[in-house]
């Protein structure tokens, strides 16, 4: 069975003749979805970019070559509530070869009812610069 | 049994449509709303879609399902507005008697001045993709995963295979990996992925669960419980290329191959659907064919941007409120203007609303949501003819069916409608 054919997708070309390597990124910042084209000069840094149809294609791609990251959704157990989870996000993107240790570390985690929207839950995790917070509500019974 | 009939509008259901319909009905003047919601509370699907990408179009700001919801909850509790929750609506008529039943008061009887339908979808279940094979537990419809693992706190399975490239599919194939299980794949019948591109970046590439198209399952195998499931390929005319089964194991097989608008009740009271969407056929007001009826959000058509159906709920709760003519309100009851209807042509699946109202005061915004129904990855122009002649046309940067087309329609777009010939026009994507 074959897999992503008819999908462009994130491809790491390897080294060209150049020395520098392309790849093709899915842009993510709007639903779009643009399929932009680089070639990396090897250092992080961007010889050309094709494909990208607005600015924040461009940034979106120096990012994703830098340091990709990603906002995680998940949910953690509350005690003494009507329901027995609350959804939790990381409103602010994290690096995304982290989503699944973060994802670990929240299954230790149990609230107390009530709990309220926007409540943050763990705050700067691992000094990411991004907290864990709620994004529902759960009363108290 | 008495009759309440101190409603000017009662909304059925309580997601993003009924709620934001509820609001703006009560918004129009001294308006006496009452919303009824079968659940325990309010939000529709949303409470269970606990993932980021809502709200970019209402907010500026991209938020889980539950906070989405919460933003109008929090309203509706503050407005003076009735709410009933754990009630179902079990019947309505022409006439808008409604017949409501819950464990305080058992059944209850209510006839209000105007309603408005907003009872969202149901998913397509195994019987209706007539899937063959053993009938053991361990298959089920995304959705109802969705609810176990999200709401209910609990998984269903250790090792997942999902049919369907949809968004739903994919966002589940995340969500159970970021809770521990094993998605072994997700399947698409088409040749293409169905759902956002973004969502086959974000749940699919960055957790490595390989995509399958042209795939679909031959059959289901196990006792008591799923054991293993066969796919098998399919060539161009979605025929299965003998040879190329392939088994897989797994304890569970998620199902994410479309919704179906509910519309029971729409049928009991006498409204018109549309073979296309599966809903109402409603005009520019989400009026419906019966006086005083409206209509809203997934129960009209698949929606795919929330955002959208909190904008048709607020049209709807603005022009059942307005027929109610309670007082304060902006005009009581709608005058019947001239109205053209907008029939799908090449390339286009659906058109919502199917009727547009001409109002060339400018004071009504009128927005037509397309559904493509193919995939064109270029600048196309979308035109709507009268007769044979175009008399609208505006550019898309490109057609595809995961996406709904967003257009309001501009004073000269409007004009052009009220001076066409034909009552019936068709719109095309070229
Ligand atoms: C898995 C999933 C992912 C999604 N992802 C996104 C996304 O990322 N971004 C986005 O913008 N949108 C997304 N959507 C779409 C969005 O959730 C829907 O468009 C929206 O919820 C539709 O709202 P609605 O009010 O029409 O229907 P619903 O939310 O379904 O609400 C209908 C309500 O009516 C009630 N009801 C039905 N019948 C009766 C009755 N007889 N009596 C009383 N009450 C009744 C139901 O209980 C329900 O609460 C997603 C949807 C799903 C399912
Ligand atoms: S490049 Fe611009 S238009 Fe294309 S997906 Fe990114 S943000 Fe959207």
């Amino acid at each position: 069975m074959s897999t992503y054919e008819q999908i462009p997708g994130d491809t790491d070309h390897g080294a060209s003749d150049e020395g520098g390597n392309e790849r093709s990124i899915i842009c993510l910042r709007c639903p779009r979805g643009c399929e932009i084209s680089t070639t990396l000069d090897g250092y992080g840094g961007i010889v050309e970019i094709f494909g990208n149809v607005c600015k924040l294609g461009r940034d979106y791609v120096e990012a994703e070559i830098a340091d990709p990251r990603r906002i995680l959704p998940t949910s953690v157990r509350v005690r003494g509530g009507e329901r027995p989870l609350v959804p939790v996000w990381t409103p602010k993107p994290i690096p995304k070869g982290r989503l699944l240790d973060l994802a670990r570390a929240t299954r230790g985690i149990e609230l107390e009812a009530p709990v309220a929207v926007g409540q943050v839950v763990i705050e700067n995790w691992e000094d990411l610069g991004v907290d864990l917070v709620t994004s529902g509500a759960v009363r108290r019974v | 049994m008495t009759c309440d009939t101190s409603y000017d509008v009662i909304v059925i259901g309580g997601g993003p449509a009924g709620l934001a319909a509820a609001l703006s009905a009560r918004a129009e003047g001294n308006v006496r709303v009452l919303l009824i919601e079968r659940n325990d509370s309010l939000g529709g699907i949303l409470p269970q879609c606990i993932h980021n990408g809502f709200g970019a179009v209402i907010f500026g700001n991209d938020l889980p399902g539950p906070e989405y919801a919460y933003r109008y909850q929090e309203q509706v509790e503050a407005a003076d507005i009735d709410v009933m929750l754990d009630t179902m609506v079990m019947d309505l008529t022409p006439e808008r008697d409604l017949y409501a039943m819950n464990a305080t008061h058992g059944y209850l009887h209510f006839r209000p001045r105007s309603i408005i339908l907003a009872m969202g979808c149901r998913e397509r279940t195994r019987a209706q993709i007539r899937l063959p094979g053993s009938r053991c537990a361990g298959v089920y419809t995304a959705g109802t995963v969705q609810r176990l693992v999200n709401i209910e706190g609990y998984m269903p399975g250790r090792r997942f295979l999902i049919l369907g490239s949809g968004d739903i599919g994919m966002i589940m194939a995340r969500r159970l990996t970021i809770e521990g299980a094993e998605v072994v794949g997700v399947l698409e019948l088409l040749p293409f992925l169905t759902g956002l591109r973004r969502n086959f970046v974000q749940c699919l590439q960055d957790y490595d669960i390989p995509l399958h198209l042209s795939t679909t399952v031959s059959n289901i195998i196990g006792g008591q419980r799923l054991e293993a499931v066969e796919t098998v390929r399919v060539d161009e005319e979605l025929q299965p290329i003998p040879g190329s089964t392939k088994r897989i194991e797994c304890d569970s097989l998620l199902l994410s191959v479309g919704l179906i608008p509910e519309n029971e009740l729409s049928l009991k009271a006498g409204v018109h659907l549309d073979s296309r969407t599966g809903g109402p056929l409603v005009d520019s007001t989400m009026a419906t064919n019966v006086p005083g009826i409206y209509a809203a959000g997934n129960v009209t058509s698949i929606y795919d941007l929330v955002d959208y159906v909190s904008k048709a709920g607020e049209v709807a709760g603005r022009h059942a409120a307005r027929y109610a003519g309670a007082a304060g309100t902006a005009r009581g009851g709608d005058a019947v203007e001239a109205t053209v209807a907008m029939r799908p042509g090449q390339n286009v699946g659906t058109v919502i609303p199917q009727q547009v109202r001409i109002d060339t005061t400018g004071r009504e915004e009128v927005t037509l949501m397309l559904r493509p129904n193919a995939l064109i990855e270029r600048k196309v122009s979308v035109e709507v003819w009268d007769g044979d002649r175009p008399i609208i046309s505006f550019r898309e940067n490109y057609s595809r069916p995961a996406e709904m087309m967003v257009h309001t329609l501009r004073a000269k777009q409007m004009q052009a409608l009220a001076e066409a010939n034909e009552r019936e026009l068709t719109v095309v994507i070229q």
